[in-house]
C-alpha cells in the first residue's frame, strides 16, 4: 500500500492555519469557518481511508509500523538525526481516526457555538494550527518530532485558551498552562537526551523494537541508585504527566476551563491531555522491559490522580470543572492500566487503556459540547443557575444522559467495555489499585449523576430569557458523538491495537463487571436521592461535613501551595535577588570601578592648584629625589 | 575585484550619498536603497558562496585577497569568508535593513544618525570578513565607537550615564583584547620567521602553552565583553534602554554576535590548548549567565531591560555552546547567535514602536495593547513564542542543536552545566509570557489608547522582514546547519587535535 | 697668582649651593613675582658660578665654561625682559602681582 497520500493530512491544516491567520480579517467569518471545517472534513475521510486501508491491510500475523513518509529536517549528530516523517501502526492509526473525528465535530459544533464572537477566523485558524500539531505528534517517527509538535500543542493550547484575551482569568490561565506543561516539557527534554545519548537513535521503531539498542543493550549505568534508563522514563513520563495533567502537575487543566468550551472539548477532554497517555503507550516497550520500576510509578501517579480528581469532582458547582476534574480521573485510568500492563500477551492494560482513550474521547467531548450547549442556553456556567432544562433542550438532554450513562459504564455503552477491560487488568496485577479504581468507578457515577441531576432535572427555576435548544450546527455533533458513544465499544478494539501488533485474546469476568456496574449503578442511585428534586440533603450533608468539604472544594489548597512556590519563592526569593544582585553588586562593581577612578582624580587633580611656587616645590622635590635615587643606587 | 570588497564599498558608497543628501527624506531615501542593496549583495554572496562550494572549491575561506597594508609589522588587509561568516554577513544585512526602516521617523540630527549607524554597520560587515587580527580589531574599534555617539545624542533617559558606561566598558574589553591579539602576534613564530596578524597562517602554528595559557583569559574575556559573558554584561541592560530603536536592534542584534564569534574564531581557535584547559571556568559563567539573566528578565519591569536580560541569557548560551567544542553544539551556537539576532532585532524593533505610541516601556503603564494595535502585538507575540522555542521559529532549532550537542560530554559537569542551561526554557516562558500577558492581553488599560494606530508601511516592512526570516529558519534549518556545520567541522579539528 | 692655592674649589662649589638655594628659596617663598624672577636670576647666577669655576680649575686650558656663562647671562637679560612684560601684563590684568592671586590655571 502506498500511504504517502496522509502527508495531505498533515499539510491540510497546516495550510489553513497559515491561510485563515494572514487572511482571516479580510474574508468573511463565516467563510472561514466554512473552509476549517471543510478541510478538517477532508482530512476526517483521509484518516477513516487510512484507517480503513490499514487494519485490513496487514502483511503477516501482526501490524506493522509503516513509514509513509520521511524527510530530513536537521542532522544534529551523525545518530542523532531529526526526521519530520509519518508514521503509521495501530496506535497512530487510532489516534488519527479519533482526533479527526472529534475535530470534525468541534468545527462543526463551533459553526454554532462561536457565532458573531470576535476573532471567528481567529478561532478557525487556531483550530486548524492544534489539529496540525496534534496529528503531527501522533505520527510522528521519532522522539524528537514528537517533542517538536508537543511544543506546538502546547503553544495552541495556550492561545486557545487564551482565546478571550480581554478576560485576566483567561489570560492567567492560558499562562498557567503554558508553563506548567513547560516545566513538565523540561523534564520530557532532559529524558530525551539522556535517552537518545545512550541509544544513540531518536527513532521510534529503534527505540521500541525488541532488538533495539534501547531495549536490547540498556544501559547499566546507576545514577543515585536508579538506572540512568529509569531516570530518563521517569522524565519523558513527567512531561506526559504533565501534557496529561497527572497530580501533582494537574492544576492547569481546570483552569484551563476558560477557554471556549468546544476547545475544552477537543483539547482538554479529547486529544491533547491524552497525550501523556500515548507518549507511555508509544513507548511502552522500553517502559516494560528495562524500568518496570517507572511503570509502578505511572500506576500510582495514575490510580492516585484518578481517586483525587474524583473527590474534587463531586464539590465543584462549575459544570465544566466538574468535567475537568473528571478527565483527570478518566486519563488516571488510562494510566493505571499501562501501568498494570504487561506486554504480548499479557498486554491487557495497554490494549485496555488505548480502547478508553478511544472511548473516552467520544464521550467526554460529548459531555464538554453537551455542557457548551447548556451554557449557551443560560449563559451561565454554574450548575446552581441550572435545573429543569430537559424539557427546553430535549436533544442535549438525551445526548448528555447517553454520556452520563456511558462514563458511568453501564452497559452496553462503550464506557464499560473499556472500564471493565482496565479493572480486569487492574485486578490482575495489583489488588490495592483495583479497589481504588473500583471505588472511583462509583464516585464517577455519582459526580456526572449529581451533575446531570442538577443541569436537566431538580428545581424548575425561571429564567430571564427562556433557554431554547442549540442550533442545528451543534445539535448534530452532539447526535453523532452521542453514537459513538454509544456503540464504538463494539469496536474489536483487542484485534486491532495491541502492545506487539497481534490480536489479544479477551474474555468477559463477571466477576469484575457485575461489582462494577454495582457500584456504578449505587452511585447513580444515591446521586438521584440527592439532586433529582431539590432538597436540603446535599446542604445538610456538606455543612455536617464543612472542614473537609471546604478543603475539598478548594481543590486541596494545590493551587495555593502553588501559587506560594512560584510568587513567593522563585519570584521573591530567587527573581528579585538576582535583579538586586545584578543592578548592586556587579553593576555596583562596575560603577565603583568607575567611581573610584573619578575619587583618585579628584584627589590627584588638586596638585595642579595653579599656584606656580608649588609647581617649582614638586619639581624640585623631585629632582632632588632622583638625584638622591641615582646616588643611592650607585 | 573580490566581491567581498562589494560588502564594504556599498556602505561607502551610502555613506557619500547620505552626506551629499538634503533633507531627512533624502537622507532616509539615500540609506534605504544603499542598506537595500545592501541585503540584496549579501543574498547574492551566499548564492555565489555556494556556487563557488559547488564548483568544487573546497578552501577553508573562500573569495580570499591579501594585500600588504603596512610591511614592518606584517599587517595586511586580508579578507575571506566561510559559511560562518556568509551567514552572519546575510543576518548583518538583514538586521541594517531592518534598522532603517524602524528609524523611519527619526527627526533629530537625521543625517549624522544615518551616517553613525552606517558606519556601525559597515565596522560589523568589516569585522566578518576580515582575516587579519590586526583589521579586524580596526574593523571591531570602528563598530563600537560610533554607538557612544549613537546613545549619547540619540538616545533617552540617562543617555550620556548609559553611553559613557557602554563605551567605556565595550573599550575596557578591547583594552585586554589588544593585549591577547598582540599576545598572539608576537608568538605567532614561535620556531623564528615572520611574525604575523594572519589568522589562517596563525591557526597553523603551535604557539607554546604557557603563552596560550596566559593570553586566552585577554582575548576571550576581550570579546566576551561584547557578548554578554557574565559578570562583565552589565552594560548592556543600560545601554539597551538608553539607546534608540535601530541601534538597540544593531546593538544586540549583531554587534554582540561580534563577541560570540570572536571568541571562537580568534580565542578558541588559536589557542586551543588554553581553551581546553580553561573552558570549564568559562562553561560554569556562562552557564550562570543562562539562568540568571533569565530569573534577571522576571523581575523586571521596562521593557527594554527585560529584553537586555533575556539577551544575557541567550548570548550565554551561544558561548555555553562554543565551548563544548564539539561540532552539534557549536553549529548550535551559531544558529543562536543567527536566530537571537534576528529575535532581538525584531523585540527592540517593536518596542521602539510600542514606546513611540504610548511613551513609556514600563509594562505594568500598559496592558489590552492587542486590542488597539493588533499587526504590532501580534508581532510581539511571535517574536516571543521565537524567543521561548516555538518549534517552527528559529529558537527552537538553535537550543535544541546547542542541548543535544552539549549532552553529548560523557561527564557529569558538562552534562550538569546543559541541564542548568536546559532549565532556561521554562524561565524564558515565564518571563515572555508574563509580558505578554500584562503587555497585549487583558482590558485596556487606558483609554487614550483607543486612538492609537497600528503599524505604518516602513514598520510592516522592518517587522515582516524580521519575522520571515526567523520563520524560515526555523521551518528549514537543515541549510543553514549544513551552512555553518562545514567550517565548524574544520576548525574544530583544530581544537581536537592537540 | 695662584687661586688655586688660596681658594680651594668646594669653596666656589659651596657658594654657588648656596646662592642657588637662596634664589631657589626666593621663589619658593616670595609671593611677589618681581621678587620670585629675582629669585631665578639668583639661580642663574648660581649656575654661572659653576660654569665659570669648573672651568677654570679643571679645563684651565679652554674657555667653554666662560662662553657658556655669558650666554647664560645674555638670556637671563632676554629672560628677564620677557618676564618683566609678562608681569606687567599680569598686573594690568588682575591689578597685583602677588603670586597668590594668580591661579586661573587649574583644575
Amino acid at each position: 500500500m502506498d500511504y504517502s497520500y496522509t502527508l495531505l493530512i498533515l499539510l491540510l491544516p497546516f495550510i489553513l492555519f497559515l491561510f485563515i491567520g494572514l487572511l482571516g480579517n479580510k474574508i468573511k467569518p463565516e467563510f472561514s469557518g466554512m473552509l476549517g471545517t471543510t478541510g478538517i472534513f477532508v482530512i476526517t475521510v483521509l484518516s477513516y481511508f487510512t484507517a480503513f486501508n490499514y487494519f485490513t491491510n496487514k502483511t503477516g500475523e501482526a501490524y506493522q509500523a509503516i513509514e509513509a513518509f520521511q524527510f530530513l529536517w536537521l542532522p544534529l549528530t551523525d545518530k542523532l538525526i531529526i526526521h519530520l516523517g509519518i508514521l503509521l501502526d495501530p496506535l497512530s492509526v487510532m489516534m488519527l481516526v479519533v482526533i479527526t473525528t472529534v475535530s470534525l465535530m468541534v468545527h462543526i459544533y463551533s459553526l454554532g457555538y462561536m457565532k458573531g464572537e470576535v476573532g471567528f477566523a481567529r478561532y478557525y485558524s487556531f483550530l486548524s494550527l492544534f489539529t496540525f500539531s496534534m496529528l503531527g505528534l501522533v505520527v510522528a517517527t521519532n522522539i524528537f518530532e514528537m517533542y517538536i509538535f508537543w511544543e506546538l500543542v502546547g503553544v495552541s493550547s495556550y492561545l486557545l485558551i487564551g482565546y478571550y484575551y480581554e478576560r485576566p482569568s483567561a489570560v492567567a490561565a492560558a499562562k498557567k498552562a503554558f508553563i506548567v506543561t513547560r516545566f513538565a516539557d523540561l523534564g520530557f527534554l532532559i529524558g530525551i537526551l539522556i535517552l537518545s545519548f545512550y541509544t544513540n537513535t531518536f527513532d521510534f521503531n529503534l527505540l521500541t523494537s525488541v532488538d533495539g539498542p534501547a531495549i536490547a543493550q540498556p544501559t547499566t549505568t546507576i545514577y543515585l541508585g536508579m538506572s540512568i534508563t529509569t531516570w530518563a522514563m521517569l522524565l519523558i513520563f513527567m512531561g506526559g504527566a504533565g501534557k496529561s495533567a497527572m497530580f501533582p502537575l494537574h492544576i492547569w487543566l481546570p483552569d484551563a476551563m476558560e477557554g471556549p468550551t468546544p476547545v475544552s472539548a477537543l483539547i482538554h477532554a479529547a486529544t491533547m491531555v491524552v497525550a501523556g497517555v500515548y507518549l507511555v503507550a508509544r513507548l511502552f516497550p522500553i517502559y516494560h522491559f528495562t524500568s518496570p520500576d517507572s511503570l509502578d510509578v505511572i500506576m500510582y501517579v495514575g490510580s492516585f490522580t484518578s481517586l483525587f480528581a474524583a473527590i474534587i469532582a463531586c464539590s465543584q458547582l462549575d459544570i465544566k470543572r466538574v468535567l475537568a476534574f473528571s478527565t483527570l480521573s478518566q486519563i488516571g485510568y488510562m494510566m493505571v492500566a499501562l501501568g498494570v500492563s504487561g506486554y504480548g500477551t499479557e498486554g491487557l492494560g495497554y490494549m485496555a487503556s488505548l480502547f478508553h482513550l478511544f472511548t473516552h474521547a467520544f464521550f467526554k467531548a460529548l459531555l464538554f459540547l453537551g455542557a457548551g450547549s447548556v451554557i449557551h442556553a443560560v449563559h451561565s456556567n454554574l450548575m446552581t443557575d441550572m435545573g429543569g432544562l430537559k424539557k427546553y433542550m430535549p436533544i442535549t438532554h438525551v445526548t448528555f444522559l447517553i454520556a452520563c450513562l456511558t462514563i458511568a459504564g453501564i452497559p452496553p455503552l462503550s464506557g464499560f467495555f473499556s472500564k471493565d477491560e482496565i479493572l480486569v487488568a487492574a485486578y490482575e496485577h495489583n489488588k490495592l489499585v483495583f479497589a481504588v479504581q473500583w471505588l472511583v468507578a462509583g464516585l464517577t457515577a455519582f459526580y456526572m449523576f449529581r451533575l446531570y441531576f442538577n443541569i436537566f432535572w431538580n428545581s424548575n427555576r425561571e429564567y430571564h430569557h427562556t433557554p431554547h435548544e442549540s442550533p442545528f450546527t451543534m445539535t448534530i455533533p452532539l447526535i453523532i458523538l452521542a453514537a459513538a458513544s454509544a456503540f464504538s465499544g463494539f469496536v474489536p478494539f483487542h484485534n486491532l491495537v495491541t502492545s506487539d501488533g497481534l490480536p489479544l485474546h479477551t474474555e468477559f469476568h463477571a466477576m469484575i463487571a457485575v461489582p462494577s456496574v454495582a457500584v456504578a449503578i449505587a452511585g447513580i442511585l444515591i446521586s438521584a436521592t440527592l439532586y433529582f428534586r431539590k432538597n436540603s440533603k446535599p446542604e445538610s450533608i456538606a455543612n455536617s461535613m464543612s472542614g473537609v468539604y471546604t478543603f475539598i472544594y478548594h481543590k486541596f489548597y494545590i493551587d495555593e501551595v502553588y501559587l506560594f512556590i512560584t510568587h513567593n519563592i522563585i519570584f521573591q526569593f530567587i527573581s528579585r535577588p538576582v535583579a538586586w544582585f545584578d543592578r548592586h553588586i556587579v553593576d555596583g562593581t562596575m560603577n565603583l570601578i568607575g567611581n573610584t577612578t573619578v575619587y583618585f582624580s579628584g584627589i590627584i587633580k588638586r596638585m595642579q592648584s595653579g599656584h606656580v611656587q608649588w609647581y617649582i616645590w614638586y619639581f624640585t622635590s623631585g629632582a632632588l629625589l632622583l638625584v638622591l635615587l641615582i646616588l643611592y643606587l650607585n | 575585484m573580490n566581491p567581498l570588497l562589494i560588502l564594504l564599498l556599498i556602505p561607502l558608497l551610502t555613506l557619500t550619498g547620505i552626506a551629499l543628501a538634503k533633507g531627512t527624506k533624502q537622507v532616509r531615501l539615500v540609506s534605504a536603497i544603499g542598506m537595500s542593496a545592501q541585503l540584496l549583495f549579501a543574498f547574492a554572496m551566499l548564492f555565489l558562496f555556494y556556487r563557488e562550494r559547488n564548483s568544487g572549491n573546497t578552501d577553508d575561506m573562500l573569495f580570499v585577497s591579501t594585500t600588504m597594508w603596512y610591511e614592518t609589522f606584517n599587517i595586511q588587509l586580508k579578507f575571506g569568508v566561510d559559511g560562518i561568516s556568509v551567514s552572519m554577513i546575510v543576518l548583518t544585512a538583514i538586521v541594517t535593513f531592518a534598522g532603517i526602516f524602524a528609524s523611519w521617523q527619526m527627526e533629530h540630527l537625521t543625517k549624522e544618525f544615518f551616517i553613525s549607524l552606517i558606519i556601525l554597520a559597515s565596522g560589523v560587515f568589516g569585522f566578518f570578513i576580515s582575516l587579519d587580527l590586526f583589521t579586524m580589531f580596526l574593523f571591531y574599534e570602528m563598530a563600537v565607537i560610533p554607538m557612544y555617539l549613537l546613545i549619547g545624542i540619540w538616545g533617552s533617559g540617562p543617555k550620556e550615564y548609559s553611553a559613557m558606561k557602554l563605551t567605556l566598558m565595550l573599550m575596557g574589553g578591547s583594552a585586554l583584547l589588544l593585549v591577547g591579539l598582540l599576545g598572539i602576534y608576537f608568538n605567532s613564530a614561535p620556531d623564528g620567521g615572520r611574525l604575523t596578524f594572519d589568522l589562517t597562517e596563525i591557526a597553523k602554528v603551535h604557539i607554546p602553552r604557557s603563552a596560550q595559557l596566559f593570553f586566552f583569559p585577554f582575548t576571550f574575556i576581550g570579546f566576551g565583553v561584547l557578548g554578554a559573558l557574565f559578570p562583565f554584561h552589565t552594560w548592556s541592560p543600560d545601554g539597551h534602554a538608553s539607546a534608540p530603536t535601530a541601534v538597540s536592534m544593531l546593538h544586540a542584534g549583531v554587534l554582540m554576535k561580534l563577541g560570540g564569534y570572536g571568541c571562537f574564531r580568534v580565542a578558541m581557535y588559536l589557542l586551543p590548548e588554553a581553551a581546553h584547559s580553561l573552558a570549564w571556568i568559562f562553561i560554569l559563567l556562562t552557564a550562570i549567565s543562562v539562568v540568571y539573566g533569565a530569573f534577571g528578565a522576571i523581575w523586571q519591569k521596562d521593557l527594554k531591560y527585560i529584553n537586555a536580560y533575556s539577551s544575557v541569557s541567550h548570548c550565554g548560551l551561544v558561548l555555553f555552546a562554543l565551548l563544548m567544542m564539539n561540532e552539534t553544539a557549536t553549529t548550535g551556537a551559531i544558529l543562536q547567535m543567527i536566530s537571537h539576532g534576528l529575535m532581538t532585532a525584531l523585540f527592540f524593533a517593536l518596542i521602539g514602536m510600542i514606546y513611540g505610541r504610548t511613551h513609556t516601556r514600563m509594562i505594568n503603564e500598559m496592558g489590552g495593547l492587542m486590542k488597539v494595535i493588533p499587526f504590532l502585538s501580534v508581532i510581539y507575540v511571535i517574536a516571543g513564542l521565537a524567543s521561548l522555542g516555538l518549534p517552527g521559529l528559529s529558537g527552537f532549532v538553535a537550543e535544541m542543536t546547542i542541548f543535544v550537542g552539549s549532552f553529548q560530554h560523557t561527564d557529569t559537569f558538562h552534562r550538569v552545566a546543559t541541564i542548568v542551561a536546559c532549565s532556561s526554557i521554562v524561565i524564558t516562558a515565564v518571563y515572555i509570557l508574563r509580558v505578554v500577558g500584562i503587555l497585549l492581553l487583558g482590558p485596556i488599560t487606558n483609554n487614550h489608547y483607543l486612538e492609537l494606530n497600528d503599524a505604518q508601511w516602513f514598520e510592516k516592512l522592518s517587522t515582516v522582514t524580521l519575522v520571515t526570516a526567523i520563520a524560515i529558519i526555523g521551518l528549514t534549518p537543515f541549510w543553514l546547519s549544513d551552512l555553518v556545520r562545514e567550517p565548524l567541522a574544520h576548525m574544530l579539528q583544530n581544537l581536537t587535535n592537540l | 697668582m695662584n687661586l688655586q692655592a688660596e681658594i680651594p674649589l668646594d669653596y666656589m662649589i659651596v657658594l654657588s649651593t648656596i646662592v642657588f638655594f637662596v634664589g631657589l628659596l626666593g621663589v619658593i617663598i616670595r609671593r611677589n613675582l618681581i621678587s620670585m624672577l629675582m629669585g631665578v636670576e639668583l639661580m642663574l647666577n648660581a649656575v654661572n658660578i659653576n660654569f665659570v669655576a669648573f672651568n677654570h680649575y679643571l679645563f684651565p686650558h679652554r674657555l667653554e665654561g666662560h662662553f657658556f656663562a655669558l650666554i647664560v647671562m645674555a638670556i637671563a637679560a632676554a629672560e628677564a625682559a620677557i618676564a618683566i612684560a609678562l608681569i606687567i601684563n599680569i598686573y594690568r590684568q588682575f591689578a597685583t602681582v602677588n603670586v597668590d592671586d594668580v591661579d586661573e590655571l587649574k583644575y
